[in-house]
């Protein structure tokens, strides 16, 4: 370590002879240090400056900055494997009960008994896969609508109070939206979209009859409402990135405005988009509440969306808290690895998509 | 100035051995059903023995057995009896006090209709097994001579969270439907054949209040204090009675002769000419001996001022209080109490 350089000064005649060596601090330091150190006659020589000063003035204080830094970050990194591992583990070793018993027919079986201990967790999978996917479906063509609308085509007294109000439905929490849902579109689903949707659509068998408002679809309707704000504001932003001149050389090839944005625009913002929508279908997948409330809480597989159905999270939250005996809470907790492995499993068959199109377009492009 | 500190540092220890004598803070967890009135018993008797603090947490009663099973909690709440497994399993041993009573009545939205509904238990066992499935079928309208009854289909409603209510009613049903045993069984969540399920007392009942021509069950109180239509349920007797304190508290005076001496007891469809069928006592769990004795002390303390106050003030919340019979029981086995 380098010494700090101390600048000997000739013995002031107030001073005392025992202080010979005193040095003269910056006027910074000099404010810093205490005062009775200056005037007092027993002042320790030489008195050296402040460690941290030490440091700072040290050659090699960059190196080790920068070495502190990225090993900090680096620590930072790696707690989200941490976490990951930690969540996995304890899924696992808590489940340990119903992996034994179930095995690979957990996943495969459409039985959820609490009475006889016979528990299979396929009705809840179909239910979350389905109503996300649904969801994913009604959302996805609304929000970039709204998105190419603000970007392009919307006067600007509307632009603000529209974007506005596109962020304030990502701030309502999941209850409120599980309360309207309740209150709002369970009646309007079951008294007037639902004849309407059977009379045309019914002989689809998505839309048989009876329909009590709370099923499948009214789920769908309610995730689609509440993922429709992200897949928005992402896809909004991420086309705005879009450099202006890539617009303007697609109109000066003679290009009309559909097209502009067609060839100019959502070409070159689809990474992004899919991206918004992968963020929205993992919301969705995860929503409990909400959907909850609405979806009629029924373990059982229909094609029809009129039937209501089930999702694991929903499961989870219904039950939990009053699971009695060790395998069934050992059930619940393994509902809760298949959630986690239906999130990871959706998310990277979208990324595979994603993945197989754009290396498509690479190869066809060049 | 070391004496001072040395003064202050005993005094310091000095009251920090006092304390726990002083001031008591037990924690409890357990059902949801008996909540309200135990948070109003706990508050009162916190006031009438300064320094104790009773905190319950109301947390589902499976959640209540864990945690009491474990001896996370000084005592545990549930309103289902524990089974043989589950005492066996259970780190202390743990005694049943029952507390109150309560009941579940049978809901319905038939628009028109004034009337109020007879059921008896088969016929509602019958409609969530889907054998009924029209509000005009022959067994409903024979319950009920001179109500036109529409030609409906219903809509049955269950509770999809797990609950001490599921436990009540799917234990009333099995015991007077084979067929509901057999295909369903009892337990505070099961696997409905048809319907829609709902979370909580208020999930069914708006879900039935929303609905026409549905059917289905919440709890005695609530539907007291929501001002709900619920139906008259023919009792073991053969009699058609109407949930109230009274025929619930009934019910338990009729299932008194036969107590055990764990309280462990059924009272579901239980004999007796006024009582109410859907009926179920609630229990505290108590460890015996409790981990801490002074702990120990309170409950037992608690337990005897439940018994001479906080009874009486049950009926005022609309649970059905215990019946004498029961009381006097409940007092001789909590002296027996370390």
């Amino acid at each position: 370590m380098n010494e700090p350089k101390i600048i000997p000064l000739p013995p002031v005649p107030e001073e005392p002879p025992s202080a010979p060596h005193r040095i003269t601090p910056s006027p910074m330091i000099k404010t810093m240090l205490p005062q009775t150190e200056m005037g007092s006659p027993v002042a320790v020589a030489p008195v050296t400056p402040s460690a941290v000063r030490m440091f700072l003035q040290a050659k090699s204080s960059g190196r080790m900055a920068d070495g502190a830094f990225a090993s900090l970050m680096v620590v930072c990194a790696l707690s989200i494997f941490a976490i990951v591992i930690l969540i996995v583990s304890v899924l696992v070793s808590h489940s340990q009960l119903s992996i034994k018993a179930f095995g690979w027919h957990f996943f495969s079986t459409r039985t959820w008994d609490p009475v006889s201990g016979d528990f299979g967790a396929l009705p809840f999978i179909y239910g979350t896969v389905l109503s996300s996917l649904l969801a994913v479906l009604m959302a996805v063509p609304l929000a970039l609508a709204t998105s190419i609308f603000l970007l392009d085509i919307c006067p600007k007294f509307l632009q603000a109070p529209i974007s506005f109000l596109t962020e304030l439905l990502a701030a309502i929490p999941s209850v409120v939206y599980g309360l309207w849902g309740v209150f709002v579109l369970v009646p309007i689903i079951r008294d007037q979209a639902g004849p309407v949707l059977e009379k045309y659509l019914g002989w689809t068998g998505l839309f048989v009859e009876p329909n009590f408002g709370v099923n499948m679809f009214a789920a769908s309707v309610i995730l689609a409402i509440m993922i429709f704000p992200v897949i928005s504001s992402i896809s909004r932003d991420v086309m705005r990135a879009v450099p202006v001149h890539q617009r303007e050389a697609v109109l000066a090839l003679g290009a009309t405005r559909w097209e502009m944005l067609r060839i100019g625009v959502l070409r070159n913002a689809r990474m992004g988009i899919i991206g918004s929508v992968i963020l929205g279908l993992g919301r969705a997948l995860g929503e409990t509440i909400a959907v909850t409330m609405v979806i009629g809480n029924h373990a059982a597989i229909m094609k029809n969306l009129f039937a209501p159905g089930y999702t694991l999270a929903s499961v989870i939250a219904n039950e939990f808290s009053e699971a009695t005996g060790d395998l069934y809470l050992s059930a619940l907790i393994e509902i809760g690895l298949a959630l986690f492995l239906v999130t990871i499993i959706v998310n990277a068959i979208a990324r595979l998509l994603v993945w197989a199109v754009v290396r498509d377009n690479a190869g066809s492009a060049h | 100035m070391k004496t001072k500190l040395l003064s202050l540092v005993a005094m310091a220890a000095m009251t920090a051995s006092v304390l726990p004598a002083v001031a008591q803070h037990l924690t409890g967890a357990g059902g949801t059903f008996p909540n309200p009135i135990y948070q109003r018993w706990f508050t009162e008797y916190s006031k009438a023995h300064p320094g104790v603090q009773i905190n319950y947490q109301s947390v589902g009663s499976g959640a209540g057995i864990r945690q009491i099973s474990q001896g996370i909690v000084d005592f545990g709440a549930s309103d289902g009896p524990m089974t043989d497994k589950q005492l066996a399993d259970s780190k202390q041993k743990l005694l049943h006090i029952p507390t109150v009573l309560g009941a579940v009545v049978p809901a319905y939205n038939l628009p028109g209709l004034s009337a109020e509904l007879k059921f008896s238990g088969d016929v509602i066992a019958d409609i969530y097994l889907g054998k009924i499935t029209k509000w005009n079928d022959p067994r409903i309208a024979k319950d009920n001579p001179g109500v036109s009854l529409p030609n409906h289909p219903i809509l049955p409603v269950y509770r999809s969270d797990g609950s001490g209510t599921n436990y009540i009613f799917t234990d009333y049903l099995s015991k007077v439907s084979p067929d509901f045993k057999q295909k369903i069984g009892s337990a505070t969540s099961v696997q409905w054949p048809g319907g829609v399920g709902q979370k909580g007392n208020e999930g069914v009942a708006g879900m039935i209040r929303n609905s026409p021509f549905s059917f289905g069950y919440v709890e005695l109180i609530y539907a007291e204090s929501n001002k709900m239509l619920f139906g008259v349920v023919k009792n073991a007797s053969g009699n058609w009675v109407k949930a109230s304190t009274d025929s619930v508290s009934a019910a338990a005076a009729g299932a008194a002769k036969a107590m055990p001496a764990d309280y462990r007891v059924s009272i579901t469809n239980a004999a007796g000419a006024d009582a109410y069928p859907i009926s179920s006592f609630t229990w505290l769990l108590i460890p015996d001996p409790s981990k801490d004795a002074a702990k120990g002390k309170v409950l037992h303390d608690f337990l005897q001022w439940m018994l001479d106050h906080g009874e009486a003030e049950a009926s005022s919340m609309t649970y059905a209080p215990l019946p004498p019979a029961v009381i006097k029981m409940v007092r001789k086995t909590i002296t027996a109490i370390h």
